[in-house]
């Protein structure tokens, strides 16, 4: 089975994080990563893809399939139109460590994942790009 | 510059014979390589080259004309690399080249010195750079070996010991960095599944020092323990490191450090609910009452 | 499946959870549990997650959650058989799950809770020798 170059998945329901979350184990599997490197993309997934959901109002995400010289590797969009974030470097510290409150798990997904960056404006909407190399 | 293409294909049979004797003479590696495949291969090389020179002109090495004769350089370096040539060997058997490639020159063109130079001058340059470039491709290959092994060198050695049913040992010889970490953590909870432990003492008495990184990827390691249902227990602790933790103000609050690595079994033996007892001497036959780490009842 | 289902073993609420949960399913187990331990009066709560290759931020609050709430009313819980590969990710995340007993698996977990249940005014045989 090939894995497509880029695949995009509408995040509008409950259930859509959870088929986000399947297709990207499935593409991580097809490119052959680690079990553990697989359990934290994927996680990082589910984190940007329910803060999409969530916050964000709803989005979609994007699959694709890179490939640098004899590397290989998994780079996940994650896109809303949703209220934007104020202040992301507030949100990057704030943590569900802390206990109380939601904690957008912005900055637990970037440790799980090679590539990090986020792109948000209030009242227009969020975009976080994650990659994770082999 | 094809004059220098013309010169080499006017004079290769001769060119070839010289240099192959050069080589024989400096690179006596019977053991590693054949008289027949060396001569198989600056034939193929010399052909390489001609058709560099002849297509892209001897100075432009990135020219399309010589992606054969690089690729062809970059592969035999490799592979002498891997065989176990030296760097000196491998570049050698390029620029021995040089004197026989000279020779032909000036039989060609002796009615000029100038002509004579400039010519001699492009053809030392473009060997020069054909020698480096063989010894850049060997030392990508070496560091990709060393890579290799530098890999395999961390998988042995955070070796996993049993010490008693449900009792592991981990004891980590030298630094903790976080790639190192990775590895430490998987070895220790795949081995805590499949032994169904519930206790690991980490036995850092081979680690040099231990400073806030190397204890946070400590504390990482206890905590996915922890999640999983296991107890870690640190032993093998220092005086030095001792001082040094409490200095930087590392908080090991919620994990039991022990000195020594035999007050760390005790310890997980009493958790779970063993006690060692001494014998009366003559009290009872060894196969008897002997406790096994393996069959307990 | 629209329902995670609540066994019920003596005191003890046994719950495995074996699929890809979404987050409705979750916060409905997290009623059902509370529920239920009112309903049956269970002392003990055991949840199976061997199954579980994904526990992100949400599911271990979840977690969290029933532990702390279990607790208010009275009863102990244990999350037991959670994947090498899930606790190294966990941990990245920042997420240590304090308050939530763990276990490696069935077995051990349910030694802890009935230890756990025997344990506030309850003297085992040995205790009372020993006094």
């Amino acid at each position: 089975m090939s894995v497509p170059k880029r695949e995009v998945v509408p995040l509008k329901s409950s259930t859509d994080v959870v088929l986000a979350r399947q297709k990207v184990r499935q593409c991580a599997i097809d490119l052959r990563f680690s079990l553990v490197d697989q359990t934290k993309l994927v996680t990082a997934a589910s984190e940007l893809a329910r803060n999409a959901l969530d916050h964000g109002k709803g989005g979609e995400m994007t699959i694709e399939v890179l490939n640098s010289g004899a590397r290989s590797g998994l780079r996940l969009t994650f896109e809303d139109q949703g209220p934007g974030i104020a202040d992301i470097e507030q949100a990057m510290r704030d943590g569900f460590t802390t206990g109380a409150g939601m904690g957008l798990g912005l900055g637990g997904s970037k440790r799980l994942v090679n590539e990090f960056d986020i792109q948000s404006k209030v009242g227009q909407g969020t975009r976080v790009t994650v990659a994770r190399w082999k | 510059m094809n004059e220098l293409a013309e010169i080499i294909t006017q004079n290769e049979e001769q060119i070839r014979s010289e240099w192959m004797r050069d080589i024989a003479k400096s690179l006596q590696r019977s053991d590693l390589m054949s008289k027949a495949e060396l001569e198989e291969q600056s034939r193929t090389v010399l052909t390489a080259l001609v058709e560099g020179v002849r297509v892209s002109g001897p100075t432009d090495l990135t020219g399309r004309g010589w992606n054969g004769a690089r690729e062809l350089l970059q592969e035999i370096s490799a592979s002498r690399a891997r065989q176990g040539f030296s760097p000196t060997e491998v570049a050698t058997f390029v620029l021995s080249l040089k004197q026989p490639l000279f020779a032909a020159i000036r039989r060609e063109q002796s009615k000029s010195q100038d002509k004579l130079f400039d010519t001699v001058w492009v053809a030392t340059e473009m060997l020069d750079r054909l020698a480096l470039l063989t010894t850049e491709a060997y030392i990508v290959t070496r560091e990709e070996l060393i890579a290799r092994q530098q890999q395999e060198l961390l998988e042995l050695s955070t070796p996993v010991v049993k010490l008693w049913e449900g009792i592991l040992a981990l004891p980590i010889i030298g630094t903790l960095d976080s790639s190192r970490t990775q590895v430490v953590m998987e070895n220790l909870l795949q081995t805590i599944v499949a032994t169904n432990s519930r206790y690991a003492i980490i036995d850092i008495t081979g680690v040099p020092t231990v400073d806030t990184l190397v204890a946070q990827h400590l504390l990482k390691t206890i905590t996915a323990a922890r999640l999983m249902g296991a107890e870690c227990i640190i032993s093998g602790v220092r005086p030095q490191i001792a001082q040094t933790i409490v200095h930087l103000g590392i908080n090991l609050e919620d994990v039991i450090t022990k000195a020594k690595l035999s007050d760390a079994l005790a310890l997980a033996l009493d958790k779970s609910g063993r006690r060692v007892v001494r014998m009366k001497p003559g009290a009872a036959t060894p196969t008897d009452t002997a406790a096994s780490p393996n069959k307990e009842a | 499946m629209d329902r995670i289902p609540v066994l019920r073993m003596g005191s003890l609420l046994l719950i495995t959870i074996q699929v890809d949960m979404h987050d409705k399913l979750a916060l409905q187990l997290q009623d059902d549990v509370t529920q239920k331990i009112s309903d049956w009066g269970a002392t003990g709560v055991l949840i199976d997650i061997s199954s579980l290759e994904i526990v992100d931020s949400f599911i271990g609050r979840m977690l969290a959650n029933i532990a702390a709430m279990s607790r208010v009313l009275g009863a102990e819980t244990v999350v037991v058989g959670m994947q090498p590969a899930v606790a190294i990710t966990l941990v990245e995340l920042g997420m240590s799950l304090p308050g939530v007993r763990t276990a490696l698996s069935v077995e051990a977990g349910m030694e802890l809770l009935y230890g756990a249940i025997a344990r506030p005014g309850w003297e085992s045989e040995d205790e009372r020798a020993e006094a």
